[in-house]
């Protein structure tokens, strides 16, 4: 692909108010998003439903007007231009393709609206066609070709003009689990071959973390946290992202000390250690974030509890234990050669090193 | 954080004025919605209450200023005989030669006598009043016609839901064995698409009426009357139901089979299944149904017309007024006002009220296929009620052919072709140019803008949408009579009577803007709910993809709803060539048109010659929906679209 100046997108402070349809009331379907894309980096929107995605990326690609704020795409203000003059490319849940044209002429569709001479068009859609992997395809209809293929139609329908953003909303949503994850790699790769900035949009958080660059985590039209996948693991900033993203088990309790990099929380009367987070002052409760595998069960250690559940799960084994009168569920993979715990069974609960966070 | 100031419209705005085909294209629909819809019905009501009366009045009363006169400074506007204007001082009355009257409305001449006390200025009163509607009710032809119009109204409108839903239910419920029974089921659906209006009360006439073949040679009754109510009833009953039948279809399509079969398993009779769970879940259909028809019913103009006889309805007797070279413009204004807010009452609470209420107690599909009703006790005699009207109806259109082939309808039933010739020794054949023509530059304008103005209502939001939408559905409940009415009020002296094209009046352009506008509203439907199936996101693809409205439209949009293109294509072409009500009024002996010519001969009673038009008019119009079914299979929307919405 011919190379052509990356750029990235800018939101500054964009809201965009809806009027609820039933009540006929103002609410905020986006409020006050501010965030940064680099160029050619591959961020994804996350959030539970209704939380402002589409709407971000319609606002991105021009369809939605924001009502307060500006959207750059590069250092061009584009908050005035219709969709057709943005330099951005969507591809859709649905997949949109023109049911009247073939592959080759839907692919060809965006190139003839910019009069590409036809010989360049030729060669560009032969290699992009070759990249989505449906050479030879090039003369089906839409409707004889497979889910799978149809999305990559969209994919190379949107990326063969070259755009400076590709923005996808939930593009994968219609196919089977299985073909899911082998497009988002896909997806991936050809993201990455050719360098395009993209914005992607999707409520499966697997998906996001095994696709993006960076990971923005939406809620009520809002911004929760931003970061790389691993930040937003391992050091979600609120209840909210812990539990959104993976399992997650919430102890709940009272500093009680600091001593250098480790501190000592109180739970359920008993002292555990793990390390020191900023911000918090000794006395006040908080809240242990524990992801499953971080926590291990022996026969001694810092909290006691109670096994009332415990599976054999064939990667892990999987118990849920009380401690004090919180369950937390547990993971431990590879448990073999390790002592199993049964249903009834008292024993201690302790924290992997560095993977406890505190909220 | 609190927002201000919402950029969000403004923007929106700024972004539709970036689209100059777009914003072009609303501002020409919306001048052309209020010039050719809105306008003319805004004439006739300005009509209905605008008096322009002239008087004459005494000179002495106009000088000691108790005459009814409009004195302005000091000075009267007066009209001679030829109604040419001059403005007069008040004081200077007696020099105002050739506007001065004698009692009896004799014009001075200059040799006569001038004494102020007995002679008469003649002065234009112009005066907004309602005056006019007190009068047309106390007028007993109006009066009549009124009361008319409505009993005929309430009888069409329950003969054809009734008729509508026997042969839906059967369609639908019962295991109709016999092949060539279905088969009847779908040419009696599809005949009154094709016919020209008043083609069974032609039959009716032919076959019922004194002479008519049934009446006189089979059953020997010599005094057989059809003119009258029952014969329009009739005419109107069989030419409507088969519109009631396909609505009726529609909705019983969506019953959820399970509704009824819970209610069986209760232990409810057929019957009681019917009247408990059937019936009431169609009752809004029904009412829809029934308003469709009776708004066809008032505003028919070609039946009543050709077999009303002395039985008058509204529209006769506005079409009777108006040519019938009676001056009261007044009184027919009013009349068509009040024509037209029958049927625009009935329009607004059929579609604001009841479709929507109809959408709301059917909704979703059907989960399965419904068993069939095979029992004999229901089955032969249902069927069998059908199959008698539907004979009926193919009988009657059947007999059209003979009448344009038999010698001498009534005397001698030899076949010759001495009609036909007869008809294109006449100017039968520049009838059939005219209306073919124009009926033909009418079809593609309409079926281009309705597809235009489906896109925009149903993809575009814009300030003004509701009115494009609004006005051009708003044609459907407007009787073609009152709007040839409304086009001569607002055309025959240019617009606002300014003179302002005035050039198109008596022209075959105003014929075709009638055409136009008479099938607007049906392409306009079928467009917006063929695009309300594509989903958005294809459109906004395209748009995404840098293809600006008027791209995305021809590229997209147009492509995929091209079936709805080309049926509205036709349809236009069959509803003009076969119109009548509006265009007869606005017809110049310039340009022929068959439907007008029908009508005359029917008038004089020369059924042979009538009957060879409409049969070449059928045959006309049946081609072009063969030719449109043949189009639509091998050019329509491709396979590939259509599987995909399954
Ligand atoms: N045109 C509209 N008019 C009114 N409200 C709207 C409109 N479009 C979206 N909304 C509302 O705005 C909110 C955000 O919608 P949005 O489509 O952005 O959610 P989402 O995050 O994409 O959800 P999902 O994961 O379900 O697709 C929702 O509450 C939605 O109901
Ligand atoms: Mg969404």
């Amino acid at each position: 692909m011919a190379q052509k100046e990356k750029k990235g997108v800018r939101l500054e402070h964009i809201s965009k108010i809806y009027n609820d349809p039933k009540t006929g009331k103002e609410f905020y379907a986006v409020n006050d998003v501010t965030l940064s894309i680099e160029p050619g980096s591959f961020v994804t929107l996350l959030g539970p439903s209704g939380c402002g995605k589409t709407t971000t990326l319609r606002m991105i690609a021009g369809f939605e007007s924001p009502d307060a704020g500006e959207i750059y795409l590069g250092d061009e203000a584009i908050n005035a231009l219709t969709p057709n003059k943005r330099d951005t490319a969507m591809v859709f849940q649905s997949y949109a393709l023109f049911p009247h044209y073939n592959v080759y002429d839907n692919v060809a569709y965006g190139l003839k609206l910019r009069k590409v001479p036809k010989k360049e068009m030729d060669e560009r859609i032969a290699r992009i066609l070759d990249l989505v992997e449906l050479t030879g395809m090039e003369t089906r209809m839409t409707n004889q070709l497979s889910g799978g293929q149809q999305q990559r139609v969209a994919l190379a329908r949107a990326m063969v003009v070259e755009p400076s953003v590709l923005l996808f909303d939930e593009p994968l949503s219609n196919l089977d689990a299985k073909l899911r994850v082998s497009m988002r790699t896909e997806i991936r790769r050809i993201q990455q071959t050719l360098g395009i900035t993209a914005v992607y949009v999707t409520h499966d958080q697997a998906e996001a973390m095994a696709i993006s660059d960076n990971i923005i985590i939406m809620n009520k039209g809002v911004i929760a946290q931003m970061g790389s996948p691993e930040e937003i693991y391992h050091h979600p900033k609120s209840e909210f992202v812990a539990d959104f993203i993976g399992e997650v088990n919430f102890l709940t309790g009272e500093l009680v000390g600091r001593d250098g990099g480790k501190c000592t929380v109180r739970i359920s009367g008993h002292d555990v250690t793990v390390d020191n987070p900023d911000g918090f002052d000794v006395g006040k409760t908080c809240k242990l974030v524990l992801r499953p595998e971080a926590g291990i069960l022996a026969d001694e250690g810092a909290l006691p509890c109670r096994v009332v559940l415990s599976c054999f799960m064939g990667a892990y084994q999987n118990y849920h234990v009380m401690v004090g009168d919180t369950l937390v569920k547990l993971a431990d993979y590879c448990p073999v050669g390790r002592k199993v715990y049964r249903v009834g069974d008292t024993a201690y609960l302790s924290f992997r090193e560095g993977c406890v966070h505190m909220l | 954080m609190p927002v201000k100031t919402r950029q969000g419209a403004a923007l929106e705005r700024k972004k539709f004025f970036a689209d100059p085909v777009m914003v072009i294209t609303i501002a020409l629909l919306t001048v052309l919605l209020a010039l050719f819809i809105l306008y003319p019905l805004a004439m006739l009501l300005l009509d209905s209450v605008y008096v322009r009366e002239t008087k004459l009045v005494l000179v002495t009363d106009v000088l000691a200023g108790t005459a009814d006169t409009e004195i302005k400074d000091g000075t009267i506007q007066v009209l001679n005989k030829k109604g040419e204007t001059a403005k007069f001082a008040v004081d200077d009355l007696n020099a105002a030669w050739g506007y001065l009257f004698a009692k009896n409305g004799r014009v001075l001449k200059e040799g006569d006598a001038i004494d102020p006390a007995n002679c008469y200025v003649k002065v234009q009163k112009n005066q907004l009043t309602l005056d006019a509607f007190p009068r047309i009710f106390a007028d007993y032809t109006f009066n009549n016609a009124f009361f008319n119009t409505l009993k005929l109204g309430m009888i069409t409108s329950f003969g054809s839901v009734i008729i509508g839903l026997l042969f839906a239910y059967v369609d639908c419920y019962v295991n109709v064995r016999s092949r060539t029974v279905k088969k009847m089921f779908d040419v009696v659906s599809t005949l009154p698409v094709v016919s020209p209006p008043f083609v069974l009360s032609l039959s009716m006439i032919l076959l019922f009426g004194r002479g008519g073949l049934i009446t006189r040679e089979l059953l020997h009754i010599y005094d057989s009357n059809v003119y009258g109510l029952w014969g329009i009833a009739i005419v109107q009953t069989l030419t409507f139901f088969p519109v009631c039948y396909m609505m009726l279809k529609g909705l019983l399509k969506n019953i959820d089979p399970s509704m009824e079969e819970a209610a069986r398993n209760m232990g409810a009779g057929r019957m009681k299944v019917f009247t408990t769970v059937t019936l009431p879940l169609m009752l809004p259909g029904l009412g829809n149904a029934f308003l469709v028809t009776f708004i066809e019913s008032v505003a028919d103009f070609a039946n009543p017309m050709m077999i009303g006889g002395s039985y008058d309805t509204l529209a006769t007797t506005i079409y009777l007024r108006i040519t019938g070279g009676s001056y009261d413009t007044n009184g027919a204004a009013a009349m068509a006002v009040v024509l037209l807010c029958i049927t625009l009452l009935l329009f607004l609470i059929q579609k604001y009220y009841l479709e929507a209420k109809t959408a709301a107690t059917l909704t979703g599909k059907a989960s399965r296929a419904r068993a069939l009703i095979d029992d004999k006790s229901v089955r032969v005699p249902l069927t069998t009620i059908c199959s008698v009207i539907s004979a009926f109806v193919i009988m009657m259109y059947i007999a059209i052919p003979f009448g344009a082939l038999f010698k001498l309808w009534g005397r001698d039933y030899s076949l010759s072709l001495k009609w036909f010739n007869q008809l294109f020794r006449d100017d039968g054949f520049k009838a059939f140019t005219d209306s073919f023509m124009l009926s033909l530059i009418a079809s593609p304008i309409t079926a281009l803008l309705s597809m235009i103005i489906s896109y925009l209502v149903v993809k575009k939001k814009f300030r003004g949408k509701a009115f494009i939408e609004f006005v051009s559905m708003l044609a459907m409940a407007v009787p073609g009579t009152v709007l040839g009415v409304g086009y001569i009020r607002g055309f025959a002296g240019g617009v606002f009577r300014t003179g302002f094209m005035q050039g198109i009046y008596g022209t075959g352009i105003i014929l075709v803007i009638v055409f136009v506008v008479r099938s607007l509203p049906v392409g306009t439907r079928s467009g917006i709910s063929a695009l309300r199936q594509i989903d958005k996101s294809i459109e906004e693809s395209a748009y995404d993809l840098g293809a600006g409205s008027a791209k995305v439209f021809t590229t997209v949009t147009l492509p995929l709803i091209k079936d709805s293109f080309l049926s509205g294509l036709v349809t236009t072409f069959v509803r003009s060539i076969t119109a009548i009500s509006a265009v007869i009024l606005l017809v110049t002996p310039r340009y022929l048109l068959i439907t007008c010519r029908i009508n005359e001969f029917a008038e004089k009673g020369a059924y042979g010659v009538a009957c060879a038009y409409a049969t070449i008019l059928i045959l006309i119009t049946y081609a072009a929906i063969v030719l449109m079914n043949w189009v639509i299979a091998h050019f329509g929307t491709s396979k590939a679209v259509r599987l995909k919405e399954d």
